[in-house]
């Protein structure tokens, strides 16, 4: 009862998941070609103004498949800047230029971009949210939370 | 449209008898209770009590007048009426979790269980032994079966499953029927034999697609050519025999759809969390998936002057000072639909079609009044 368990401790440590032989186990899809948006075409789009064109530059590529997190958080940061430069009455028009797949993708950036909030960015990403939702519905959102691989 | 509130319960699982006067229900405990309709009301006249687990399958054979039920506590009971009582035979399904859902094959010979233990059950009666006997199909099944169709050549058998594929395997046993014909979702169909598999992806051409959802309802249409189904991804899925490539997701607007059925050739009808009945039309030769309409007749809150007491009470309880009628459920079901099942008229031209849900009430759907009702509403 009294054993001294601190050394004999190792077992608690293991994981017992990754034993099980009925684990579900995703399937892998090679995906090393994504590389997420292009920083330089989408930083001078910006620099230009066209904020139409950069939306739809920054939503290129997405980086969905890949388990490198560097490159996922380079593409949110993009998306972010690129969200941030919108005027708020420009949103509704953006969001209106986007097919059914790119407002699925924008609703997946915004709530990846709600997980680490910066200093301004919760607010123009809930505004984004308010059209991008009226876009896409409900809908959208689960697809979100039911999506494997995401950005 | 009729709507009969039958408990306060959610009715986890229904099934018609032939001339639909009789419903078997389980009102989410472990027995099933057969209702008869007499008038306008329903009584209720039998309780089937076998199960120890929450009974989650029914299925009514309307020619042989037999009852299949499956349950959570990992057995199945065919029950046949003798002397004007239901009597079980129990079925060992040799599972070792609980059974999903169940439906008997369209010559009523055998039926198919869909279990937690990632398998499916194909139950005939062996008549030597007088015994219910089962084959299973495990591979390559990987999670909880969570919905079956049966193909109507009795062979073919399309199962929804939660590892987000909705798949198309063959049942065939050679103990009680004959080698089918080909079909034009393939030829060679020993038993296991899985014809079809869905993709991740959907609809061709999508890079932004994510993983999926788990497959809730699946149903062939009347000629057995289509395959629709719906996931937890908010998805409608049309996928045709013999066209491995063009499968046609619809992502819709609204939360997950949890029961499909074609209603035409063309017309797919799937209800769910949302609380009503969708429309969707398919375009054969277009090959393309499109929403139809809403079907539910939203019935028109009366417009009343509102008190300065209701006013304070809406500010203290909502913020604002009206009654915000898009939070207020204006739907003939009050919580999501959980099954739908055809009434009259067959899978290729429905004309009732009926819903049971968790708000423990059964909806009739008529489909000439809805099409009335609605202007833009085209069933093809």
């Amino acid at each position: 009862m009294s054993k001294n368990t601190v050394n004999a401790a190792r077992f608690r440590r293991v994981d017992v998941d990754e034993y099980d032989e009925n684990k579900f186990v995703d399937e892998e899809d090679g995906a090393e070609n994504q590389l997420g948006p292009d920083e330089a075409e989408v930083d001078s789009l910006i620099r230009q103004g066209n904020l139409m064109e950069a939306l739809q530059a920054v939503l290129k590529n997405p980086p969905i498949n890949t388990k490198n997190q560097n490159v996922k958080e380079r593409a949110e940061g993009l998306v972010l800047k690129v969200l941030s430069a919108f005027k708020s009455s420009d949103i509704e028009k953006g969001v209106q230029s986007l097919d059914k797949n790119g407002v699925d993708l924008l609703m997946k950036y915004i709530y990846k971009g709600f997980e680490r909030p910066s200093e301004n960015s919760s607010a123009v990403l809930l505004q984004w949210h308010e059209k991008a939702l009226a876009a896409g519905g409900v809908g959208s959102i689960v697809r979100v939370l039911t999506a494997r691989k995401t950005v | 449209m009729a709507y009969h509130s039958f408990l306060l319960e959610p009715i986890s699982c229904h099934a018609w008898n032939k001339d639909r006067t009789q419903i078997a229900l389980c009102p989410n405990n472990h027995e099933v209770h057969i209702y008869k309709k007499d008038g306008t009301k329903w009584n209720r006249i039998h309780e089937l009590k076998e199960h120890n687990g929450q009974v989650t399958g029914i299925d009514w054979a309307t020619e042989s007048n037999r009852i299949v039920t499956c349950g959570a506590d990992r057995n199945a009971y065919v029950w046949t009426l003798k002397e004007g009582a239901w009597k079980p035979t129990l079925v060992i399904l040799r599972i070792n979790r609980a059974a999903r859902c169940v439906k008997w094959s369209p010559k009523e010979n055998k039926f198919a269980v869909g279990s937690g233990s990632r398998l499916i059950s194909i139950c005939y009666f062996e008549q030597e032994n007088d015994w219910w006997v089962c084959k299973h199909i495990k591979k390559p099944i990987r999670s909880t079966i969570l919905s079956l169709d049966w193909h109507p050549n009795n062979i073919l058998l399309a199962a929804g499953s939660c590892d987000f594929k909705c798949r198309v395997f063959s049942a065939y046993i050679k103990e009680v029927e004959e080698k089918p014909g080909p079909t034009p979702w393939g030829s060679k169909m020993p038993f296991g034999e899985m014809l079809f598999e869905s993709s991740e992806s959907g609809a061709a051409g999508q890079t932004a697609a994510g993983g999926g959802g788990w497959v809730h309802g699946v149903c062939f249409s009347h000629s057995g050519n289509r395959l629709a189904w719906t996931s937890h991804d908010s998805t409608v899925s049309v996928a045709e025999g013999g066209k491995t490539s063009t499968v046609n997701s619809l992502r819709s607007e609204t939360l997950p759809l949890l029961c499909v059925t074609f209603i035409t050739e063309n017309s797919i009808v799937a209800a769910g969390h949302d609380c009503y009945p969708v429309l969707f039309v398919y375009d054969g030769a277009k090959a393309s998936l499109t929403f139809g309409g809403k079907l539910d007749v939203p019935k028109q809150a009366a417009q009343k002057g509102i008190s300065a007491r209701e006013r304070f009470q809406n500010l203290d309880r909502r913020a604002s000072e009206t009654q915000s009628t898009e939070k207020d459920l204006n739907t003939l079901h009050k919580n999501s639909i959980s099954q739908i099942s055809v009434l009259e008229g067959g899978r290729n031209q429905c004309s009732k079609f009926c819903t049971t849900g968790m708000d423990g009430g059964l909806g009739i759907w008529d489909v000439k009044s809805l099409e009335s009702a609605m202007k833009d509403l085209k069933i093809v």
